[in-house]
């Protein structure tokens, strides 16, 4: 026997009881890609702007709300640009109290002040709007992740993508365009006061009074599906949002039959602030506005104290069930927008993983086939090498939980062929070895030499552009550079401690070797 | 024994100045045609909606188009996919439309139309203006970078010329590969790309088969005056039944996916079927012959100057 026989023997062994027990059972093991099995793939882009923007609002409105409580007159405070608001006071006398009141904003900084004119600007600092850009993609992915969760998906995957991306992958969802209005829904609540003095017909002509905003509500006709939509003039500011929610429920509602609807219930503050608003407009209508569309507003006919309310609006049931999952899950703190978007039905990926088989095993056929008649025995010690090259690919990508695709199946197609041509390189040597009259066993031996060194080159340049393919490509490259990747390195163990091996076991026995079947 | 050649002794290098007349043809047709009728990007690249569709029973394109109509979502490509009931509708991107309005759109639309009876939508991909120009910007990348490595793995290993040669080559397979794809209307996508570097890798693996021999051969003995063309040719004459073989399993293999693969792998295997026949002729025709012109040029430098030095010295004893 030849040095290192045992060794390698136990390492082939080891590798094989290792795959076997990785792949063991197939089913649950190899993860399917969405092309294969079905689902939806999404990568949504976090629109941080508008928080950065909303938040910059919320500081402009606190900011009055501040030097009002100092008893500071102020002219007017207009927002400029994404981050800022420019502050112009009723008099410059108060210029010194107004500085100080700025500088209680921590994460803004004053600029172009202007103490004549009584005006200065505050722009959000930098830091300030990289972390609420940063908070606003974490907080999304958090409540998405949430949302998905209530809806029901086996094993999603929600990751952040880069700096303002979530990609999101549900395996096996039937009805894709739910799936996307759910997660893809700001999801805003907001309790808005209906301006009663104003003219709604008016400021649909585009005369909105200051401090209000014109909404719509959308009714759309059972029979002729037309939808009329109802302008409403409200106020601007929000009395109550969304994240006062603690529970929403779907029920039916009663006053308008076969519609459903949501009864949703506040936090202790939510209640409180909600019975203060109640109590102090009685008579007034109340607008549920749901990301800038106005559901409905009820007038308020007296103190409301227990901390619940409904949402009605030609619900259907799954309409309304999936409005309880986005309202409980809580608002998106900034819209989201669909980058990209790629959904494959179950019957496709049943398809789809047929073909990919026969390709597999037609490819896998007829090179077992040709090696067997080109080389005889030891195109059989080739065939097994292949088996175990496959088997052993597929228990890496089970074992590193890669996933496999169509373009993945394709890889292995091609590792095939590589793992094919790395026999035909040491069988030809071998062939060689012996025309030069060469005994069998110094043949054997000078053509794994040689060929290996070539072996190695090979493998190593296409694993280097599969390197570089798996870190340049999205999606589908990347499937096809892993399962490329992990077969060549396969196909490099199987050369050099498989085939050689099987070689030892048939040639290097005790017993003179007359003549190689190759 | 089968033996596809016994003792090989083709002059391959010797003829390779009509070889190189050859590939400037190809890849002048390829160019010429990239020019007058481009590449069709798929939707990966220039962003858009696709919907794949199947239907019960054999849809006319004209009754798709007529649905289609009714939404005026612009330019529409209609394709039949791999099977008469199947198609594919390709929109480009709209202002102001997502994916969800459009696919739901087009659902819409086909259902209203009365002559298609019952359909499936089997798969809906949507890419974004923005992520289809970053995928184009990395898939230059993927070629480019995937280049450099093999350009610096086989300097190394072996030296620059090499390299450099076996960069053209592939450069050269890429471009026939890109050209074909383009006479045929195959249309460029994602797993196209994942095809050019595989035949990137299958080319370079090809090319430093070659070398490697080359290099062992000039190991060892080598009979004396035998040029470095001769030493070349030597080599690719010894690797020619690796060669043959290897690339005949690996042309069996593309075959197999093209015909039975199905319709989403079909161009990912056209490009394998055509990079398999230029990888394999492009390691003789161009890496090699371009190292030997390469090596012939910079001997026939080296010759030259000798020459130029002895004549100087001549000419001072004159004087």
């Amino acid at each position: 026997m030849p040095r290192n026989f045992r060794t390698r023997a136990a390492i082939v062994l080891v590798v094989l009881i290792a795959s076997i027990w990785a792949l063991y059972p197939p089913k649950k093991t190899i993860n399917l890609g969405l092309d294969l099995q079905g689902g939806i793939h999404l990568v949504l882009g976090v629109e941080t702007d508008k928080h950065i923007g909303s938040q910059s609002d919320r500081a402009a409105e606190d900011f009055k709300a501040a030097l009002d409580r100092r008893g500071i007159g102020v002219k007017r405070i207009t927002r400029e640009g994404l981050r800022g608001f420019v502050v112009e006071l009723a008099s410059p006398q108060s210029w010194n109290d107004a500085l100080t009141v700025s500088s209680e904003f921590q994460t803004f900084e004053r600029s172009g002040e202007d103490q004549g004119a009584g005006r200065f600007s505050m722009t959000m600092r930098e830091r300030e709007a990289n972390r609420l850009a940063d908070d606003a993609v974490r907080q999304g992915l958090e409540t998405i992740r949430n949302r998905v969760d209530q809806f029901g998906v086996a094993e999603p995957t929600i990751t952040r993508q880069g700096t303002d991306r979530i990609l999101i992958q549900l395996p096996g969802v039937q009805d894709p365009e739910r799936a996307k209005a759910l997660i893809g829904k700001t999801a805003l609540l907001e309790f808005k006061l209906v301006d009663e003095k104003a003219d709604a017909q008016a400021a649909a002509q585009g005369q909105v009074p200051e401090g209000d905003q014109l909404v719509f509500q959308r009714r759309v006709d059972k029979e002729t599906k037309a939808e009329r939509r109802t302008p409403y003039v409200v106020q601007k500011r929000a009395l109550l949002t969304g994240g006062e929610l603690t529970r929403a429920d779907v029920g039916a509602d009663p006053n308008s039959p076969g519609n459903w609807q949501v009864a949703i219930e506040f936090t202790p503050t939510g209640t409180k602030t909600f019975a203060d608003i109640t109590e102090q407009n009685v008579g007034r209508h109340l607008a549920i506005i749901l990301d800038g569309n106005l559901y409905s507003a009820p007038r308020i006919n007296e103190r409301i104290p227990g901390g619940r309310a409904v949402i009605t609006g030609q619900f259907s049931v799954d309409d309304a069930r999936d409005l309880a999952i986005v309202l409980r899950a809580g608002a998106l703190p900034a819209p989201v927008t669909i980058l990209e978007e790629r959904s494959v039905g179950p019957s496709l990926g049943a398809d789809s993983i047929r073909q990919g088989m026969i390709a597999i095993l037609g490819s896998a056929g007829a090179v077992f086939v040709f090696m067997l008649l080109y080389y005889r025995l030891s195109g059989l010690i080739a065939d097994v090498a292949l088996v175990l090259n496959l088997l052993i690919l597929l228990a890496c990508m089970a074992a590193f939980g890669a996933t496999l695709t169509l373009p993945g199946i394709a890889g292995i197609a091609l590792t095939i062929g590589m793992a094919v041509d790395t026999n035909i390189l040491i069988f030809e040597r071998i062939r060689e070895e012996l025309k030069v009259g060469k005994l069998p066993r110094s043949a054997i031996d000078a053509g794994f030499n040689r060929a290996l060194r070539t072996i190695i080159d090979t493998h190593l340049t296409v694993m280097v552009t599969a390197l570089i393919l798996y870190n340049f490509g999205t999606g589908p490259v990347k499937g096809f550079a892993v399962s490329l990747f992990v077969g060549l390195a396969a196909s490099l163990f199987t050369a050099y401690f498989f085939t050689r091996l099987l070689f030892d076991v048939v040639y290097m026995g005790r017993r003179k070797v007359q003549a190689i079947s190759i | 024994m089968i033996e596809i050649f016994k003792n090989p002794s083709y002059d391959f290098i010797g003829k390779r100045k009509w070889a190189y007349i050859v590939s400037a043809l190809v890849t002048l047709i390829g160019l010429v045609s990239l020019a007058t009728q481009g590449l069709r990007y798929d939707i990966d690249f220039t962003g858009g909606t696709l919907v794949q569709v199947r239907f019960e029973k054999t849809p006319s394109v004209a009754a798709i188009r007529a649905g289609l109509n009714r939404i005026n979502l612009g330019e529409s490509i209609i394709q039949e996919f791999g099977h008469s009931q199947e198609f594919i509708i390709r929109l480009p991107l709209a202002v102001g439309t997502d994916s969800q309005q459009t696919a739901k759109r087009i659902e819409g639309a086909l259902s209203q139309e009365p002559s298609l009876g019952k359909f499936e939508v089997r798969r809906v991909e949507f890419v974004g203006p923005q992520v289809g120009k970053e995928l184009q910007w990395q898939a230059v990348y993927a070629v480019l970078f995937g280049l450099v490595g093999i350009l610096l793995y086989i300097a190394l290993r072996f030296d620059l010329k090499g390299g450099v040669a076996a960069v053209v080559a592939v450069f050269h397979d890429v471009l026939v590969c890109l050209g074909a794809m383009s006479l045929a209307h195959r249309e460029f996508s994602l797993p196209v790309l994942a095809a050019l570097l595989t035949i990137i890798g299958f080319s370079v693996n090809d090319t430093i088969v070659a070398y490697d021999r080359l290099r062992e051969n000039r190991g060892k003995s080598i009979p004396k005056g035998m040029s470095f063309a001769d030493q070349m040719n030597l080599a690719v004459n010894q690797t020619l039944s690796r060669t043959v073989l290897t690339s005949l399993t690996v042309f069996f293999s593309a075959a197999i996916l093209l015909f039975f693969g199905g319709r989403v792998l079909a161009d990912f295997a056209f490009v394998l079927f055509v990079g398999v026949i230029t990888g394999t002729y492009s390691t003789t025709y161009i890496a090699a012959a371009l190292v030997v012109d390469w090596t012939q040029y910079v001997e026939g430098r080296l010759r030259a100057r000798k020459k130029s030095v002895v004549k100087a010295g001549e000419a001072r004893k004159i004087t």
